[in-house]
């Protein structure tokens, strides 16, 4: 038999003030198995608590509800007491009078009635509550970090400096992303590379770090604490552990006009390559789209063509026959940290929403680049060594105009959002310019200038003050070639009129957007992502780098927009859940989850269908013999988050969500 | 393939060989022209400066008898009326509270299902069939394709592909033989309708035009619309007195083009009622000796 305490707390004057809790005490008191009901002005006080563990003792009590405030704010206030007195901490609830009743009513007499009816509705389901324990599980104490830019690299720093292994996956054949090809940085001027290189060369060295650069994330399975992650190490076709980074191969190749995708096509890189000097590791790699021998081999021509690499290399480290490997890794954490890609304003645009601009000459003029174009002519490492020449024909720009927004705050071409670093580059741009090239007229066209952030708007201000930016307030509606020069048509919206201008170079601050393909490796790690590709961050305030999915992170320009600082930040949060998570040889995780019973499942597998996080698993019910009787689903209690959708789904009532079974909230709704 | 057919007032007047060729060259690519019976004034440029009901109101009626004559499909070769005509069905679906009114003022159901055509459109879509019954190739001749204003704008009436870079114009060219050039101001105003009230800014505008399709070294201009036709031929001698160039680029509608390219003569095609001489642009095409007597003969019969 039942033996239910009931404490009603006034909250002060919140709860009091409109419903009579002393009334919705005694009216408790008498519900068939209350043995206990008494109200107190602040329950989670310690005297509070005392009550309900002295009563627990004294009146051995079987289940305890607390009439009060939101399970959310005291639950585990609440739990915790009841552990302390013996009784299972899953036999304590609380019925919620107060942001469902006494905060949103008026009426006293009509409040105090529904505060009875909630907290009845509990009492009932407290009594077929069953004692629940926590679920623990091992956690594998290693982390994957998804993509080696700033933010993949200070993660995986972060979390090895904290004394745990991290694997640090790399599409590109070098780690550093996009960082390592901008010029200088804002709001300081520093080279970019100066400050990451030596980051690069940490990540590269550190022994709790295994560095797998041309690999991608093939697959996942598991859960928090568990995951088995296949990744996909794409072949080289050259030897890392013989290869000693001499680059004799690449002075060999004869293929040396490939649009080097490190200088933004404006250079040209060989057929084997490394993406640029400081690349880590300095292994070369084959683009075997490319290379001669591979072109002729996927022409089924017998003969071995080319092959002067292999001649060259003096360690015998290339090798033609490589093949991709798929790796399975254990891991407990992973962070998701892909980085961006700028928008195109050509016509092929790898999202369907997205359109080019049409009024640009879809960039069909050699002369208007984008952003990390002119980073590169700007890069002391970059094809022009620094020096700002423009591409059709290496003449030194006279004006430059810049043109920010360029996609970004334009849904017209599918793309809502503000970009939030191209105020800064553009300022920084026009600053680099005008040091190099003292004469020149470096000309801004914007919408407004976003320069929210620590030294953000003092260097704008020394921009336009110092250097000598022009700053016109407009858009541009078209460009086009007028001999050698760009004529950009566009309007000053402080003075009201139209503007035509000839330039010698066009910059587009073109939008941020995550990666292409973001939203496969999404879904291969459940992860939610927005209409834009862009990951979708657990709560956008409080739980800024989770994501949905429990035991994955996220940082960097994958989730939003970010500058350097913003990555680096996120980057470091994410590294702090993760070790967090590594502090505990076992994870606690809530028992109420969902369990399937094994004598009246079907297996029809609905479960699995409608199942958001991919808990349903299959497990094959053999007789003695070894023979297969059934397959039936089974929820894997690491992964399942509890939320019922497979319970209301199943047509032979065979899945219960433990702590809310049917039997629980089918009693709590009869009481009404 | 039967067709309405909304002339429209143009085609029977300033654009009369707008009208002829396209009734010359349908036969040929199996169109039928059914004209609208009892058509009205599209409305164009005055009714919506003044009333938004009147303007919705003209189109919607001749919208209503088209789709009463069982029309699938109605054709409005001038950019004007197919930028009018289209305006009514789109805000006619965009705003269920306009039917009533308009309900009222046209006496009959508003039209919900006939779908407006520009002749651009039409063309590019028989760009296939126009590229097998070519007799006279047009190839490797450079042609200007205009557009205009009416023709990409606004986006939600646009039928010949993007805003900024329509191509439906240019797909037709090929489909012919011809090489569209690439120029700058093909979307830019011609002046439009101030052709007779502003006649300096018409010609200013239509300046630019011709001399940047000329720079762009078109021996044409091809364009789909009858005030653009205006402004850029019956202008071009005023054009040619500021800029101190002959008034010699030939301005074709796209079915003239068309038609040559299927082999019509130059009667058929109305290329005599041109101001600026389309006799050497057609000489050439047939390429023969004296053929551009001959040609000269035959069009000035017809103006």
């Amino acid at each position: 038999m039942a033996r239910i305490g009931v404490f009603v707390c006034h909250c002060g004057e919140n709860i009091g003030r409109t419903v009579d809790c002393a009334q919705v005490a005694e009216a408790c008191g008498s519900f068939p198995g209350v043995v206990h009901s008494v109200d107190y002005k602040y329950m989670c006080s310690d005297p509070g608590q005392l009550q309900i563990k002295e009563a627990i003792k004294e009146k051995g009590l079987t289940g305890v509800v607390v009439a009060a405030c939101s399970p959310h704010m005291h639950e585990k206030t609440f739990r915790k007491a009841a552990a302390a007195a013996g009784l299972n901490p899953f036999l304590c609830e609380m019925a919620n009078i107060r942001e469902h009743c006494s905060w949103i009513h008026e009426d006293r007499a009509r409040a105090t009635a529904k505060a009875i009816d909630l907290t009845r509705f509990i009492v009932e389901k407290v009594k077929r509550n069953q004692p629940l324990v926590p679920i623990s599980i091992p956690v594998e104490r290693r982390a994957l970090v998804i993509g080696a830019g700033i933010a993949g690299i200070q993660a995986a720093l972060d979390i090895a400096d904290g004394g745990r292994e991290v694997i640090l996956v790399e599409k590109e054949p070098s780690i550093g992303g996009h960082m390592s090809q901008l010029s200088e940085t804002f709001p300081t001027l520093d080279c970019s590379q100066c400050i990451l290189t030596p980051r690069m060369v940490e990540a590269f060295q550190h022994p709790r770090i295994k560095l797998m650069t041309y690999s991608e994330v093939e697959s996942l399975e598991g859960y928090i604490g568990n995951f088995a992650v296949t990744i996909r190490k794409k072949a080289r076709s050259v030897d890392d552990e013989l290869c000693n980074g001499c680059g004799d191969c690449q002075s060999a190749c004869p293929v040396k006009k490939i649009p080097s995708e490190f200088d933004a096509g404006l250079g040209k890189r060989t057929a084997i390559y490394v993406p640029f000097p400081q690349a880590v590791p300095n292994i070369p790699v084959i683009d075997r789209e490319r290379c001669t021998r591979f072109k002729a081999m996927r022409k089924g021509k017998k003969k071995e063509v080319c092959g002067r690499c292999l001649k060259a290399c003096g360690r015998e480290a290339i090798d033609f026959a490589q093949e991709d490997r798929l790796i399975t890794e254990k891991v407990g954490a992973i962070v998701f940290a892909t980085g961006y890609q700028l928008y195109s304003i050509g016509e092929e645009q790898p999202r369907e929403h997205l359109s080019g601009y049409g009024e640009y000459g879809y960039g069909e003029i050699p002369d208007v680049i984008d952003g990390m174009q002119f980073e590169r002519l700007a890069s002391a490492s970059g094809p022009t060594g620094g020096r700002i020449e423009r591409p059709s024909d290496g003449k030194e720009p006279e004006t430059v105009v810049f043109l920010q927004c360029v996609g970004s705050r334009d849904p017209q071409k599918g793309i809502d959002y503000c970009s939030k670093l191209c105020c800064m580059y553009i300022a920084k741009h026009t600053m680099l310019y005008r040091h190099k090239v003292h004469h020149g007229r470096a000309v801004v066209f914007y919408m407004d200038v976003r320069a929210g952030g620590k030294g953000y708007d003092e260097f704008v201000r020394r921009a336009v003050e110092e250097d000598g930016a022009e700053y016109v307030r407009g858009r541009v509606s078209r460009l086009y070639r007028a001999g050698d020069k760009v004529r950009v048509c566009g309007f000053d919206t402080l003075s009201g009129e139209p503007l035509e201008m000839d330039a010698d170079m066009v910059v587009m601050a073109t939008a941020i957007q995550p990666q292409p393909g973001i939203e496969s490796l999404a879904q291969k790690l459940s992860v939610s992502y927005d209409k834009s590709g862009f990951i979708n961050e657990a709560h956008p305030k409080l739980k800024p780098v989770e994501t949905n999915t429990a035991g994955i992170y996220v940082a960097g320009a994958c989730q939003a927009p970010r500058d350097i600082p913003d990555a680096v930040a996120m980057a470091s949060a994410a590294a702090s859940k993760v070790l967090g998570l590594f502090s505990n040889e076992e994870l606690e995780r809530d028992p109420c989850v969902a369990q399937v019973d094994e004598t009246t499942c079907s297996g029809c597998f609905h479960c699995e269908r409608v199942c958001p996080y991919g808990a349903v698993e299959h497990l094959e019910v053999r007789d003695r013999g070894g023979n297969l009787i059934k397959v039936i689903a089974k929820v894997n209690q690491g992964v399942c988050q509890g939320c019922g959708t497979c319970q209301a789904t199943c047509p032979s009532k065979s899945v219960e969500l433990l702590g809310f079974t049917d039997a629980q909230i089918f009693a709590a709704i009869n009481s009404l | 393939m039967k067709l309405g057919y909304f002339p429209g007032c143009s085609l029977h007047a300033t654009a009369r060989e707008f009208d002829e060729s396209l009734r010359a060259m349908a036969p040929r690519l199996d169109l039928e022209l059914d004209e609208v019976e009892d058509w009205a004034c599209c409305g164009a440029t005055s009714a919506h400066n003044t009333n938004h009901l009147l303007s919705v109101s003209l189109p919607a009626r001749t919208l209503a008898i088209s789709e009463a004559q069982g029309h699938e499909s109605l054709l409005a070769p001038c950019a004007a009326c197919y930028s009018r005509l289209a305006y009514a069905r789109h805000a006619l679906e965009a705003d269920p509270s306009l039917c009533d009114p308009v309900k009222d003022a046209i006496g009959r159901e508003p039209p919900t299902t006939v779908q407006v055509l520009s002749i651009v459109r039409l063309l590019a879509d028989l760009a296939p069939r126009i590229r097998e019954k070519v007799a006279t190739a047009l190839d490797g001749v450079q042609i200007a394709c205009y557009y205009g204003c009416l023709l990409a704008r606004p986006a939600e009436l646009n039928d010949v592909g993007s805003v900024e870079a329509p191509t439906a114009m240019e797909d037709v060219v090929k489909a012919v033989g011809a090489t569209p050039v690439v120029w700058n101001q093909r979307l830019e105003c011609c002046g439009g309708g101030f052709s007779l009230s502003r006649k300096a800014s018409v010609v200013r505008l239509s300046r630019s035009i011709v001399e940047d399709a000329r720079a762009a070294g078109a021996a044409a201009l091809v364009v789909a619309c009858p005030m653009c036709h205006l402004n850029l031929d019956f202008r071009q001698k005023a054009i040619a007195r500021r800029s101190g160039e002959r008034a010699d680029m030939p301005v074709f509608f796209l079915t003239q083009l068309v038609g040559l390219a299927l082999g019509m003569s130059a009667t058929e095609l109305g290329l005599g009622r041109h101001y600026v001489s389309t006799a050497d642009f057609v000489a050439r095409l047939s390429g023969q000796e004296g053929a551009a007597e001959s040609a000269s003969e035959e069009i000035k019969e017809v103006g």
